[in-house]
């Protein structure tokens, strides 16, 4: 493949586009990363932020604190959240072979998060050695179930003879949503005090509690679905074609979607499981990448977790100064943001919902 | 060789195909042919491996079924009668879907043949979804062709599987596509193709398989199968063929049903 690249571009071929983009995200992702540790209630500046990057001794005992054990953990977690996230969404979308394929929107992060409250809920019952077995896994690994069984149910519903109806996805996504969201109800209904103060603290949708632990529990199964992501580019690029096309030219399409969803339950399962549900930067993210340099996946992917983790981080600094110095939920701001431009998008894609 | 044995398919209770052989060999362009619902589609996705089926195909000595799809994509490409594409592609980044991996640097040239060939220079930056119909399909047939460019490679015979590929072409192209067919099987590749067209199929098909009702009536050549009582029983109307001094064959339903004549 990289050969062909090496090649004098045809017209029509963005892919040079594409890596120049990624050059220019990893920039930004560059400042975001930089302009959320040196933001915040506390005093700590930007400056100090990035002096402290060249040697930590100038920073006193409780900036440091501030810097290392907030700051840093909340923006790798921003960082993991946003990539998983937005690549999610990009991945769905080439699966679903359709652009308003959202974990947010089809349920998927409802069945995260009802893997999620059970296990917090039911976790409780376990015996102490097998709690301890799991510790901070238990969360995300169940999330991650919750994910995996919604998004294969959801794709058993919606699609047949690999053709995926939209309305049909869309009407699916709303009742395993529901029914997640009943099952989380009567969860909620069985959890003690402290649990409650657990759910209400993570159902608000937040990266505003993040700890290393945190960010430790949700790393591995998020970066283990980041790595996977690149081996499906081709794949989905295939599907574009339908499945039929794709086996044609040589994807092994039952392998692709298996992979593709356990993919996406890994991310979405971890990242809702230490955030909550964050909405909208799964159809933004990959929608924006799609209008500038196209929907090859190869560049799709990675540009996605780019600008994804870019984007929640910005999202995170709006979330923590706009009612300075108390904090919006990072959900209601990627809403308040993403809610307007999913509309946007209906606009301009009236006609696949007649489909 | 492209050998299908005995190839029955089923969809829910009802039969489409009743235990139907056929046999491609290299070198020539064979067409399936017969009426709405006849099962002439529904063979050539038994053929290709996209419907289930029972029975045993066999293509190069690949069983179809166990092969595993890289394996048969390096030797054959597959255009269906309609390829809905999902995403806004440019015609470029379509066709170098056909390419594998492995593809070298020279390679690169081939999408711009492979498009000069359906006749779309130019077309290189237009998004597919923009195009008309035809466009769209000639597009569909430089990915395939990008994909299985060589009709021989390694001593091997290539093969292209073409469902219904003129059926949303003008007249101009659809002679243009049937004779990248015909050129392809005169380089020593094999072609298999749906046909609705019974004048373009005297033209350019070197063996005809009729189908009717699920039934194979018969697989030979042009001249033994377009014939006034074999089709005329398969398409449930008059149809008279002739010879134009020129062109040679041409087939001419003159009459809505049989009871008519």
């Amino acid at each position: 493949m990289q050969d062909i690249e090496s090649a004098a571009p045809l017209p029509g071929d963005r892919s040079r586009q594409a890596r120049a983009l990624s050059g220019l995200l990893l920039v930004l992702l560059g400042f975001a990363a930089l302009l959320s540790l040196g933001t915040g209630a506390s005093g700590v500046s930007l400056g100090n932020a990035v002096k402290s990057l060249v040697s930590a001794q100038e920073l006193s005992p409780r900036d440091r604190i501030v810097l290392f054990d907030i700051r840093l953990p909340r923006m790798v977690m921003g960082m993991l959240v946003g990539a998983a996230l937005a690549v999610s969404g990009a991945v769905l979308q080439g699966l679903f072979r359709n652009p308003l394929a959202d974990p947010g929107l089809v349920g998927v992060s409802a069945g995260a998060g009802l893997g999620a409250i059970t296990a917090i809920v039911l976790g409780g019952f376990l015996p102490a050695s097998a709690a301890a077995l799991f510790g901070y896994y238990l969360v995300p690994v169940a999330a991650f179930f919750g994910g995996w069984a919604t998004t294969l149910i959801l794709y058993r519903v919606s699609t047949r003879r690999g053709r995926t109806s939209v309305a049909t996805m869309l009407l699916a996504g709303i009742a395993l949503g529901a029914l997640a969201g009943a099952v989380q109800g009567i969860l909620v209904y069985m959890a003690d005090d402290a649990q409650l103060r657990t759910l209400t603290f993570w159902g608000m949708g937040s990266v505003a509690g993040a700890t290393w632990s945190k960010v430790l529990a949700a790393a591995p199964l998020i970066c283990l679905a980041l790595a996977t992501a690149p081996f499906l580019a081709r794949g989905l690029n295939a599907l574009a074609l339908g499945e039929a096309a794709a086996a044609h030219i040589g994807i092994p399409v039952q392998r692709l979607k298996n992979t593709a969803i356990l993919m996406v339950a890994g991310a979405v399962g971890a990242a809702v499981a230490v955030s909550g549900g964050i909405g909208f930067v799964g159809i933004v993210v990959p929608h924006l990448l799609r209008l500038v340099v196209g929907p090859d996946h190869r560049f799709l992917l990675l540009n996605s977790a780019l600008l994804g983790a870019a984007l929640l981080l910005c999202a995170d600094v709006i979330s923590r100064t706009i009612i300075a110095p108390a904090e919006l939920p990072i959900g209601i701001v990627t809403a308040v943001l993403g809610g307007p431009f999913f509309l946007w998008i209906l606009l301009r894609q009236r006609g696949l919902l007649d489909m | 060789m492209l050998d299908a044995k005995e190839i029955t398919v089923d969809y829910g209770r009802t039969r489409i195909l009743h235990a139907v052989d056929f046999t491609a060999r290299p070198g020539r362009v064979v067409a399936i042919v017969g009426p709405n619902g006849s099962g002439k589609t529904t063979l050539m996705r038994a053929l290709t491996g996209e419907a289930d089926y029972g029975g045993q195909v066999r293509l190069n000595g690949h069983d179809i079924v166990a092969a595993k799809p890289w394996d048969l994509a390096a030797i054959r490409g597959v255009l269906p009668q309609a390829t809905p594409l999902a995403f806004p592609f440019t015609v470029v980044e379509v066709v170098r879907l056909g390419l594998s991996r492995g593809v070298a640097a020279a390679d690169i040239g081939l999408i711009g043949q492979a498009l000069a060939r359906v006749g779309l220079s130019g077309f290189e930056g237009r998004f597919c979804q923009e195009l008309s119909g035809g466009e769209q399909q000639r597009v569909q047939l430089a990915r395939v062709l990008a994909q299985v460019w060589q009709p021989v490679e390694n001593g091997m015979p290539r093969w292209l599987f073409l469902d219904e590929p003129v059926s949303a072409l003008d007249i101009g192209h659809q002679l243009q596509v049937m004779q990248i067919a015909r050129d392809y099987a005169d380089a020593g590749g094999g072609v298999v193709a749906v046909m609705h067209d019974l004048n373009l199929t005297a033209i350019f098909a070197d063996e005809v398989a009729l189908i009717s009702q699920g039934h194979l009536l018969g697989q030979a050549a042009p001249a033994d199968i377009l014939r006034d009582d074999l089709l005329s029983r398969a398409y449930d109307c008059a149809v008279r063929v002739n010879t134009a001094p020129a062109s040679g064959t041409f087939i001419l339903p003159h009459a809505a049903r049989m009871a008519a004549q």
